[in-house]
């Protein structure tokens, strides 16, 4: 059935709480109000509130609950409004959520998903835009997924409640009303799993999140010159599929990473510096990085759009490397 | 004059009116209060009854009171058009309802005094002085705005007028409240910092944090809560434990006071005693003034969690209705004179943001500037420029 990606991510969580009252979702204006984006509407209604449940604008007490309360028992999918409120609660996330069972041993068991929306909506500006995947990446002990599109949220966020790590599960917001195929019975999908997206012999773009979709529109660009693109999508960061990788490039030799965040430290630089070491002899050049500008991300229109990749530029860029 | 006149008959009865409840734990807690009061808030409990320092508002001071609601109304509606016609970006935070609260408390600054913001600021920056056709630029993303087009509606600040800044991040703005008060106490300045936050801001740990540091250190900042009763979609009663929040007050040794924050004549009343102990470096002060979101959280809100009947009823309230009530009842006001003050505004409003209109969009080249001081511009490192 077709679906936009933010009913998947509704379903999913659905679905697993049917299965298992353990589950349980808290954050804001989730309950009554249905979350920002409606992804949350009539969870309310048919799991009532006791498991559904709208906390005070105190990202720390919250984000700190959720781990209080895997670590007793409970498998709470908690949601931060935007991606960049989880930085009021990140000594929480990356130091206690993250470091917890490698300190203290492996009873201390912390099942719980932190939901984010994130990424550039159309003039959100400098505290509401940020991809922020490679701060929790940075930090051992947390997974983090990404997804590009229904199918793979829904599968993901299933496995990422079921895990028994913690999972920093960003969503990004122009995705939400995307459609796509979502079948009607039960999958999941496993962490450190990539996904090729079209298949090629010339170039792989590694892309990331709403990236997928535009370097899907540049290789599509491209196949009308004769440049045969292939896009992987890691869909999660941690784990990172090295090895899809690892068989893409022994094909096509050379490497983008697409991200939607600052070029600096960011997401790519990651990934680049990991094929320099581990696959330099499959790579014929430089792994390539097209990333947003080293600014904050702008409130006009264009100026946003300026400073974040779009499918042309990742063209052009693909076209440099030939 | 106002409650003075009017309502002196009715205060000779408010003890049989009102139940007044002694509550041990709530020292330093104190609910200012007249008759009016308490029709609004009925549910406001009267710990400890203080005589009422009375400030004469005359004429000409409501009358100007009256002009710059009026002026932020407009502002507010001509945002929401603006909207409309997909000239603004991302979500626009209304002010509607809560104008006596700015309007009330930026009459009393004086120059040196500063104030921060919410993500709800317009009200703020328009009381405060700010330039509604910078701000029109601004929510048009034009290069002309307060940020020249990179921050948008939320994140307005003019430091020529004493505005540090609004502030996307909820309860964003207390710690700098607080260190900004710290820097007029080290420069021995009688200047304040006045710490516009919501009543959602409050249960943020930055609130908890910051009010500790200011009531430690003595400093000059007076935190201002709007108590508008929905933090989005959440009732300040479900997300609060307590009546009033200014009871936190007592938490840090300081002083706490609650006031109808939709009377302007109390708002300027009240605001204007703690200013003085304020000034005189008693340390801070949380002042809670209840008001009302009469609008969505951002324009475009369903607004499914509350009822139309409360928005109704709770507009009856409305400040400006209020005060155009007090000004024909007991000013002898004409209506006329009023309709044409709030025409005057409306026409003002619109010419800035017409103005505004015409205003050239940034370029490219525009995304770097003010990244960095220039010095450190200057030297080889430069940050990643598109190719």
């Amino acid at each position: 059935m077709l679906v936009t990606f933010a009913q998947a991510v509704g379903d999913a969580m659905k679905e697993e709480m049917r299965r298992d009252d353990r589950i349980l979702v808290f954050g804001e204006d989730i309950a009554e109000f249905g979350n920002i984006f409606g992804i949350t509407r009539g969870m309310l209604e048919e799991f009532g509130p006791k498991r559904v449940r709208n906390t005070p604008i105190s990202e720390m007490a919250f984000i700190g609950a959720a781990m209080g309360a895997a670590e007793t028992g409970l498998r709470p999918c908690v949601e931060l409004m935007y991606a960049d409120f989880s930085l009021v609660a990140f000594a929480e996330i990356y130091h206690c959520i993250a470091k917890w069972r490698y300190m203290h041993g492996p009873e201390y068991k912390l099942p719980l998903v932190i939901r984010s929306a994130m990424g550039s909506s159309f003039g959100a500006t400098g505290e509401h835009s940020n991809c922020l995947e490679s701060l929790y990446m940075h930090s051992p002990g947390l997974l983090v997924a990404s997804p590009s599109n229904a199918y793979d949220a829904k599968g993901l966020l299933k496995e990422a409640i079921r895990n028994d790590n913690p999972v920093m599960f960003f969503e990004h917001k122009q995705l939400y009303k995307t459609k796509g195929e979502v079948p009607e019975e039960e999958y999941t999908i496993p962490f450190g799993v990539a996904d090729i997206k079209r298949e090629g012999s010339d170039v792989t773009v590694i892309a990331i999140g709403l990236m997928v979709g535009r370097a899907l529109e540049a290789a599509e660009a491209l196949a009308k010159e004769g440049v045969s693109v292939e896009v992987l999508d890691p869909r999660t960061l941690v784990p990172f599929d090295k090895e899809a990788v690892r068989r893409s490039v022994s094909k096509t030799h050379r490497a983008m990473v697409v991200e939607e965040s600052n070029k600096t430290s960011g997401v790519g630089a990651e990934i680049a510096a990991m094929m320099q070491e581990e696959m330099y002899d499959e790579l014929d050049g430089p792994v390539v990085r097209v990333a947003a500008l080293d600014v904050p991300l702008p409130y006009n229109i264009e100026l946003e759009k300026y400073a974040i990749p779009d499918a042309e530029q990742i063209a052009a860029a693909i076209r440099k490397m030939l | 004059m106002f409650v003075l006149c009017k309502h002196s008959k009715k205060l000779k009865d408010l003890p049989g009116n009102l139940k007044i409840k002694q509550n041990s734990l709530s020292i330093g807690i104190i609910v200012a209060s007249d008759y009016q009061h308490q029709k609004v808030f009925d549910k406001t409990i009267i710990r400890k009854r203080v005589e009422i320092k009375m400030t004469l508002l005359s004429k000409e001071q409501l009358i100007n009171f009256y002009r710059k609601m009026n002026r932020i109304r407009a502002f507010e509606n001509e945002a929401i058009e603006l909207a409309k016609m997909n000239l603004t970006r991302a979500a626009i935070h209304t002010y509607n309802g809560q104008e006596a609260i700015a309007v009330g408390v930026c009459a009393h600054l004086k120059e040196g005094d500063y104030i921060t913001s919410t993500h709800r600021g317009h009200g703020h920056c328009i009381a405060k002085g700010a330039d509604l056709e910078r701000m029109f630029a601004e929510l048009m993303g034009r290069k002309t705005g307060y940020c020249k087009g990179k921050g948008g509606s939320m994140h307005i600040a003019d430091l020529s007028i004493g505005m540090l800044g609004a502030n996307g991040i909820v309860g964003g703005g207390i710690p700098i409240a607080t260190g900004a008060a710290f820097a007029l106490k080290y420069k021995q300045t009688d200047n304040v910092v006045v710490c516009f936050f919501g009543d959602g801001a409050s249960n943020q740990g930055s609130f908890h944090e910051a009010l500790n540091l200011a009531s430690v250190k003595k400093l000059p900042v007076i935190f201002l809560c709007e108590n508008n009763n929905w933090a989005i979609s959440m009732n300040i009663g479900k997300s609060v434990n307590i009546e009033n929040i200014s009871e936190r007050a007592a938490a840090y040794g300081i002083k706490g006071l609650t006031v109808d924050g939709n009377d302007i004549a109390q708002v300027y009343r009240e605001f204007g005693n703690c200013l003085e102990e304020v000034r005189q470096g008693t340390g801070p002060v949380l002042l809670e003034m209840k008001t009302y979101r009469l609008s969505g959280h951002y324009f475009g809100d369903n607004e499914n969690y509350r009822s139309k009947e409360e928005v109704i009823s709770r507009r009856q309230e409305c400040p400006i209705t209020r005060l155009e009530n007090l000004l024909i009842q007991e000013y002898g006001v004409l209506p006329d004179e009023l309709k044409a003050i709030a025409s005057e505004e409306k026409a003002m409003v619109l010419e800035a943001s017409n103005k505004a209109k015409l205003a050239p969009e940034p370029q490219a080249e525009d995304l770097w500037n003010d990244l960095f001081a220039q010095d450190f511009e200057n030297i080889t490192w430069q940050p990643f420029v598109k190719s």
